[in-house]
């Protein structure tokens, strides 16, 4: 990376915020202090009005758009939708993103140090909801001077966040935007997170979660997970049409190693999730995905659970995900029509599987930037040139 | 401006009704409604520059096929069911009708009236299928597989035992020229309906 492509915030760099303000957590436990990582792009205005959070995925982080340097092989992981004259433009918006509590990007999670035991948290580190995370989001946007996102926006367990700000803070945001997520796990979703925590778990380098204590990681065990996690990911034709039935060498070789080339794909990219992923904290991770149902309070109902929302929203499906398939945007949206809610829902035609929210694609752009430039009109927002 | 249909539509629609519009389009109609009559509701709609351009005006738009039914929506959730333009196009109009009064009380319906001189010049002098200003496709490839006339409709309300509260046509740009007032049926380029549910 030489050239940073001028549709791009270009070069950006995280900052780390502190908090020693106790949280008290949806488990019962309370986290006395911690650190919370983000970065920013475009330049919140005099109003504080302009500010948008963007809420991360299963492994997000803060890092969604531009470069850290020069050298970097690729930019944020929402690059395709962050950027000057994109869907989010930070000609108009001011972008927050953070890296969620738990993880292990910079904000305190499990690899961070405990200072009531002197120990990693390692395993001991709380369990945190989605709703915790909002929680603590909202202490970052006060300590940004941010009274009222103008947007809060995310994909998968982002757009569960987003759904989750209008519920705990509806008058703290203007809009939210929902895309391929889901009211609540299925229970196919949930097998298929069991899969992959006791793929985890089972490896004998996880040693109950103190790994780091070893000196060794259980990294086959995190291999595994993302393997199955990204079969998910992607559809049955996005599969076909990248791989096929193609094979590595022109001849079957009748062993075990890799021959097909979805094979060796998938080994790849549980190799390189291995080595850069950290396994409490996609233990923990996918716990939040599992227990979010904010219909639960409410008898398994989803529009009354609704009613304190405040905001517009956007929902969006994509035809091909399985993960989070249309049908389960749809059960928002109905619910959200159900409680008289405004709300708009598109059904994205693509062959990309739940990747799809990651990627560039036309009509998706399309509605995205629409909705996105009627909010900024909507809140007076002008395009600073 | 206005087409003619959503004009006369747009008279018709009471303050702060809460309205579904079946095949809303572009949004004029909901968004003219919304500023101007404090109306609120919901467009359907599957066109994507229409779904677009829904977005860009603060229309709310829900991406759905009416030939799937109206399930989605809970029995007298609105007040007023909308649908212009679209009747022609289901693969059951009679039942979409249905939903639509199960859904609200009250619906207003526009098609264009096949029964109309110039479509029966067309068809009955000069022996082609009409294609016209309101029906501007070929045969071939027109979504219009359900065309209808005036008299076809009123003749289905009635079968149904609907009430038809209000009736009107639409002639281009103008609408209500004495004669289709007289003569709808001949006259009338569009036919806009306003119907209720049966009498108990």
């Amino acid at each position: 990376m030489s050239e940073i492509p001028t549709d791009s915030v270009g070069l950006v760099s995280p900052r780390t915020v502190h908090f020693d303000t106790p949280l008290a957590l949806a488990c019962g436990k309370t986290l006395p202090a911690y650190d919370l990582v983000y970065e920013t792009y475009g330049t919140l205005n005099a109003e504080r009005s302009n500010a948008v959070l963007i809420c991360h995925a299963l492994s997000g982080h803060h890092h969604a758009a531009g470069y850290h340097s020069h050298d970097d092989r690729k930019p944020g992981w929402w690059e395709a939708h962050i950027g000057p004259g994109k869907s989010i433009d930070t000609n108009r918006f001011f972008v927050v993103s953070l890296n969620n509590l738990g993880g292990c990007h910079g904000s305190t999670g499990p690899t961070s140090h405990n200072p009531a035991t002197g120990r990693q948290w390692g395993p001991e580190f709380p369990m945190v909801t989605v709703s915790d995370w909002v929680h603590s989001q909202a202490r970052l946007a006060d300590r940004l001077g941010i009274e009222r996102f103008a947007a809060v926006i995310g994909g998968s367990l982002g757009g569960m966040q987003a759904l989750q700000w209008s519920l705990t803070y509806p008058e703290r945001v203007a809009n939210v935007v929902v895309i391929a997520a889901t009211p609540k796990l299925s229970a196919q979703n949930i097998a298929f997170n069991e899969v992959a925590r006791e793929a985890i778990r089972s490896d004998t380098d996880f040693h109950d979660g103190w790994y780091a204590e070893h000196n060794t990681v259980p990294r086959r065990g995190l291999k595994l997970a993302r393997m199955v996690g990204h079969i998910t990911y992607l559809s049955e034709d996005a599969m076909g049409s990248k791989f096929g039935r193609d094979l590595r060498s022109d001849d079957l070789n009748f062993g075990y190693d890799v021959e097909f080339q979805v094979e060796s794909y998938l080994r790849y990219q549980g190799d390189s999730f291995s080595t850069a992923f950290d396994a409490n904290t996609y233990l923990l991770m996918t716990k939040a995905l599992d227990y979010f149902d904010p219909a639960a309070a409410h008898g398994g109902a989803l529009a009354p659970a609704l009613a304190p929302s405040k905001c517009p929203f956007l929902v969006v499906s994509f035809t091909s995900d399985w993960r989070f398939p249309p049908s389960r945007s749809r059960e928002l949206a109905d619910a959200l029509v159900r409680a008289g809610k405004p709300v708009s829902y598109i059904n994205i035609e693509s062959p990309h599987g739940h990747d799809a929210f990651l990627l560039p694609e036309p009509r998706y752009q399309a509605v995205f930037s629409a909705f996105m430039s009627r909010a900024a009109e909507e809140l007076g927002l002008e395009e600073r040139t | 401006m206005m087409r003619t249909d959503l004009e006369l539509i747009y008279r018709w629609v009471p303050e702060k009704a809460h309205v579904l519009d079946l095949a809303c389009g572009d949004g004029t109609l909901l968004a003219a409604l919304a500023r101007n009559k404090k109306v609120t509701g919901y467009g359907l709609e599957i066109d994507p520059q229409g779904i677009t351009a829904c977005l860009h005006k603060g229309v709310n738009v829900i991406e759905q096929n009416l030939d799937g039914g109206l399930s989605n929506f809970q029995d007298d959730s609105y007040d007023l069911v909308i649908m212009t333009q679209a009747l022609q196009t289901l693969r059951r109009p009679d039942l979409m009708l249905d939903e639509m009064l199960r859904v609200a009380r009250e619906c207003i319906i526009t098609f264009p009236n096949f029964a109309y001189w110039r479509h029966r010049v067309h068809l009955g002098i000069r022996g082609y299928m009409p294609v016209s200003k309101s029906l501007p496709h070929a045969w071939y490839d027109t979504p219009n597989i359900h065309l209808s006339t005036f008299n076809d409709f009123e003749h289905l309300c009635r079968e149904k035992g609907l009430v038809i509260t209000d009736r009107a046509v639409g002639i281009g740009e103008r609408e209500g020229h004495w004669a289709t007032r007289i003569w709808p049926n001949l006259f009338g380029e569009i036919a806009i309906f306003r119907v209720g549910r049966r009498h108990r």
